[in-house]
């Protein structure tokens, strides 16, 4: 159905090709999974499948791409319409019209397809994607997995024999995720669409994969095959695949119920021993917020919070999409004044802090970290943090070094990868060491290698003694970095406790490997190998 | 509601108008992110007035009456004459700067309200094929502005956030290029994000079919404009201009015909042209004719005097057609979607299923055919897309330059 041929693209003013001769076949009916590190040209591969690469990009592209038998060479993305239907990293960007039903209308009407067509379309489109609640209601005041659905339904429409997903479930919680997926899966059953879908975060992808794309980057030949092949020796890996790697599973076990079948042994070796747990201690407290109310017009996006964050924890606040996760670091870094209640930075209410006042006393990294960042190089903005903050000159690029060593300083922030500006803007916003970090999302976009150097950082930062939050839905971020879990429902703390035995309750925000090793309190794959090296093996 | 500001200067007739379009906005407002820059509207215009009375402060507009203070005078070099700096300021310059700031105020708070009421979206959905690639660089551009507005708040949570400064010039500055990128970027998705869809698939035609499309279609523009500008600015066309915009609306219709073959674009529900829509383009229509009436009969009190100094009069043909601009407010078509509560970040928005109940009793309740789900633009203010490029700039440039010489 899509076919590669000899495809070879570089960017304008790129040495090196973001593609090199790939040779790449996808049949129908496959859900095909692309799979790599970030930066390594997942986002290119897909957009080459209907020709926004490089129609969009610029850049020289030599080889063909062929797609349902005609060839991007020939067919403009536009003529592509009524085969591919491609769904971009962030769905509201890509919304055309203003309501849910005329966003799923807008591509029939471009194909020019009848009326009395389009009409049964959407209603089916409706139902398949269970958006029917949704038909009349304005694009903007959809949540994430919401907005997700309808970009889905909104190309689906057009009755496409190709599905191209760019990260689908990045910015959804645990369940929406799931939600989205499951639509996937039975697309593929039920209509044999074709899905190619570039994903981060493999747990939640792995278990629905029929093949894998791994792209390792530089230009390295791709890797094709089932997913369990692929697993075997791929540098990302989830935690459940890491697992079965460390047990000496074979095959690897691709879902949680696979990995419990196999996992008697692993339990009763593990029997008797308990994880490490690091010390939570919860120092003086850095921030309070006391019975924090806060409303955009009718909408309660925070209802009668009392919360404080203590110096030396890490604080995870998990919720489901827009209980007011993002809101409550908001209200914490006084970017706007509660309804009622009071918010206490350091003893001080934070709304009335000067810019250069609240940034020694908090730091905050916004959702998308990019929007910190527009100088025209690393090192200029390196220098302009200094500047602002009335730090000696060289402050942020010695943290930078720290955050992420051999950065090249003459690069442009809009060129970095993912993983790479957000340890600019980390070193931006921690050079005037606040004793308070609050993240909101920060493995967005971020790949296994990315998330592991993120996991540490906030860990040694906890040890010096500064307070951490971190608003996510990526429990596996929780499960290794986190010591208390707070979390949210429509506005109000419906859970606060320590880490583990609030994520390990719960179905929603389990990791996996509390999934695999339950009713045991096992969090991740480090605890269990730290627990198997530490006593005999036997046998 | 612009035509009818840009034909008065009675203070008393330009806050009738302001109102009856501040009203009509906030009855039909909904939720949508550009429904805010009615505000953003308004303090232009009050930024308008103050620059007004200033200039008129500082470089004088010699009119007698009844001197207020008198500044000191600079004296210019010979080739300057005609311009001066200071001098006696008085009440009658000052009353008539900021009733001439009040106008253009007013034209400007009419389009904030197009703005917040009809979505650039939409406006796109309703252009005719041939004007594609016009088409989609009008709603980039139209997009523009509201999304600046949502932009400028997100980058200047941001810049604190980074401990830089949010106000002052420092502030304005290092926010512009910032603001202006995010915006760029986004029109730049939109693009690409059409061009996937399907947006301008065409069906191969003869060339010279379609120039003549595209050359009808251009000409009777040009006409309508010029009819338009015609209409707004008495006397500057004969027979008011009337006879430009109907050769012009015809060649366009023709032209738009041929084109329209080029490509086989579906309309899903198309919006309905129902009473609703009638009515709100009459009372518009209704408050211009009432004013030109008034102005052709005479009726006193339709341009404000400044001598002698004194309260306007009222005339009342030209402020009951005011009002009839109220009806929209009613009769516009109500989105079926009100059910949504305005929100001020809309992308965090929980999505409970009580929001879902979409069917309101406000709709049904307004007379609308319960088989119309997304009724069409409400578009109260009888602007067509193409007038505004004339209003803002011809009436108020006109009457400065005539008090100058």
């Amino acid at each position: 159905m899509i076919r590669f041929e000899q495809v070879t693209f570089t960017y304008d003013g790129a040495d090196l090709p973001t593609l090199d001769r790939v040779d790449l076949a996808v049949g129908e009916g496959e859900l095909c999974v692309v799979v790599g590190p970030t930066g390594s040209g997942k986002t290119t591969l897909l957009r080459a499948v209907n020709g926004l690469v490089p129609y969009f990009t610029g850049g020289r592209l030599s080889g063909e791409v062929v797609v349902d038998g005609r060839s991007t060479r020939d067919y403009p993305p536009r003529e592509l319409a009524d085969v591919v239907g491609m769904v971009g990293q962030n769905p509201a960007a890509s919304f055309v019209t203003e309501s849910v039903e005329d966003e799923l209308a807008y591509t029939m009407e471009n194909l020019g397809i009848e009326p009395a067509v389009m009409r049964r379309r959407i209603e089916d489109t409706l139902d398949l994607l269970g958006l029917h609640e949704l038909r009349h209601r304005p694009l903007a005041t959809l949540s994430g997995g919401q907005q997700q659905r309808v970009a889905i339904g909104a190309v689906l429409t057009a009755s496409p024999r190709v599905l191209v997903l760019d990260e689908p479930t990045s910015a959804l919680d645990p369940a929406a995720a799931e939600e989205v997926l499951a639509s996937l899966t039975r697309l593929v059953h039920d209509l044999g669409l074709t899905v190619l879908l570039a994903e981060h975060r493999l747990e939640r992808v792995l278990p629905f994969a029929d093949t894998m794309v791994l792209v390792p980057g530089r230009g390295s030949p791709l890797v094709v095959g089932t997913a369990a092949e692929v697993m075997v020796d791929s540098p990302v890996a989830p935690p459940l695949v890491e697992l079965g790697r460390l047990a000496g599973w074979a095959p690897l076990p691709l879902s949680v119920r696979d990995a419990r079948r196999q996992a008697g042994a692993l339990r009763l070796r593990l029997a008797g021993a308990r994880p490490a747990t690091r010390d939570a201690v919860a120092g003086a407290p850095l921030a309070t917020l006391d019975s924090v109310t806060v409303r955009y017009d009718e909408v309660t996006a925070l209802d009668a919070v009392s919360l404080a964050f203590g110096a030396g924890e890490v604080v995870a606040v998990m919720g489901r999409n827009g209980s007011g996760k993002s809101t409550l670091l908001a209200q914490v870094a006084g970017v706007r004044p509660p309804a009622s209640g009071t918010v206490r930075l350091d003893g001080v209410d934070p709304v009335g802090l000067g810019p250069r006042d609240l940034v020694a006393k908090v730091g905050l990294v916004p959702q998308d970290a990019g929007v910190l960042l527009y100088g025209e190089s690393v090192g200029e903005e390196c220098a302009s943090a200094d500047h602002d903050t009335g730090l000696p000159p060289g402050t942020t690029a010695a943290v930078l070094e720290r955050v992420l060593p051999g950065l090249d300083p003459d690069r442009h922030p809009r060129d970095l990868s993912e993983g790479q500006r957000l340890a600019v803007v980390l070193a931006v916003v921690l050079a005037p060491a606040p004793p308070l970090l609050l993240l909101d999302e920060p493995t967005r976009g971020l790949d296994y290698p990315g998330k592991a150097r993120l996991v540490r950082l906030l860990t040694e930062l906890a040890d010096a003694g500064h307070g951490v939050v971190v608003a996510t839905h990526d429990v596996e971020l929780v499960a290794q970095v986190a010591t208390r879990a707070v979390v949210l429902a429509e506005g109000e703390v419906v859970g606060d406790g320590p880490a583990r035995a609030v994520v390990c309750h719960s179905p929603v925000f389990a990791p996996q490997v509390a999934k695999v090793l339950s009713p045991d309190p096992w969090l991740t794959v480090d605890e269990v190998r730290t627990a198997l090296l530490g006593e005999p093996v036997r046998g | 509601m612009a035509g009818a500001a840009s034909r008065t200067t009675n203070p008393i007739l330009l806050l009738l108008i302001g109102g009856v379009v501040a009203f009509v906005v906030a009855a039909r407002r909904t939720a949508a992110p550009w429904s805010r820059s009615l505000v953003v509207f308004l303090r232009l215009g009050l930024v308008v007035i103050v620059l007004r009375v200033v200039l008129v402060v500082v470089f004088g507009n010699r009119l007698p009456g009844h001197v207020l203070f008198t500044l000191p005078q600079v004296p210019l070099p010979s080739w300057a004459r005609g311009v001066s700096i200071g001098g006696p300021v008085t009440v009658e310059a000052l009353v008539q700067a900021v009733v001439q700031g009040l106008r253009l105020a007013v034209v400007l708070l009419c389009f904030g309200a197009a703005n917040s009421l009809a979505s650039p979206y939409r406006l796109l959905r309703c252009l005719p094929a041939v004007l594609y690639e016009a088409g989609v660089a009008i709603t980039v551009a139209l997009a523009f502005a509201p999304e600046l507005v949502v932009s400028i708040g997100a980058v200047r949570d941001a810049r604190r956030l980074r401990g830089r400064p949010v106000r002052g010039f420092a502030g304005l500055r290092g926010m512009a290029v910032p603001v202006l990128e995010s915006a760029f970027d986004r029109s730049l998705q939109l693009a690409s994000s059409m061009d996937a869809r399907g947006y301008g698939r065409r069906v191969p035609v003869s060339a010279g079919a379609r120039r003549w499309a595209t050359g009808g279609t251009a000409v009777g523009l040009l006409l309508v404009i010029g009819g338009v500008y015609g209409v707004l600015v008495s006397g500057s066309l004969p027979g008011g201009g009337i006879p430009f915009v109907a050769v012009g609306a015809v060649l366009v219709g023709v032209g738009l015909a041929a084109g329209g073959r080029r490509t086989n674009r579906t309309r899903y529900r198309p919006d309905p042209w129902g009473w609703p829509e009638w009515v709100v383009g009459a009372s518009g229509a209704v408050a211009v004719g009432c004013l030109i009436a008034a102005g052709v009969l005479g009726v006193a009190g339709l341009q404000f005097s400044v001598y002698p100094l004194g309260l306007p009069t009222l005339p009342l043909l030209a402020a009951a057609g005011i009002l009839v601009g109220l009806l929209p407010a009613w009769a516009a078509p109500v989105e079926r979607r009100t059910a949504a509560p305005a929100r001020t970040r809309p992308p965090r928005a929980p999505g409970g299923p009580e929001r879902g109940r979409t069917a309101t009793p406000a709709a049904d309740s307004a007379d609308v055919p319960p088989e119309r789900p997304v009724p069409p633009s409400s578009l109260p203010v009888p602007t067509s897309p193409k007038r505004p490029a004339v209003t803002p700039a011809d009436a108020p440039v006109g009457r400065i330059e005539g008090r100058v010489a």
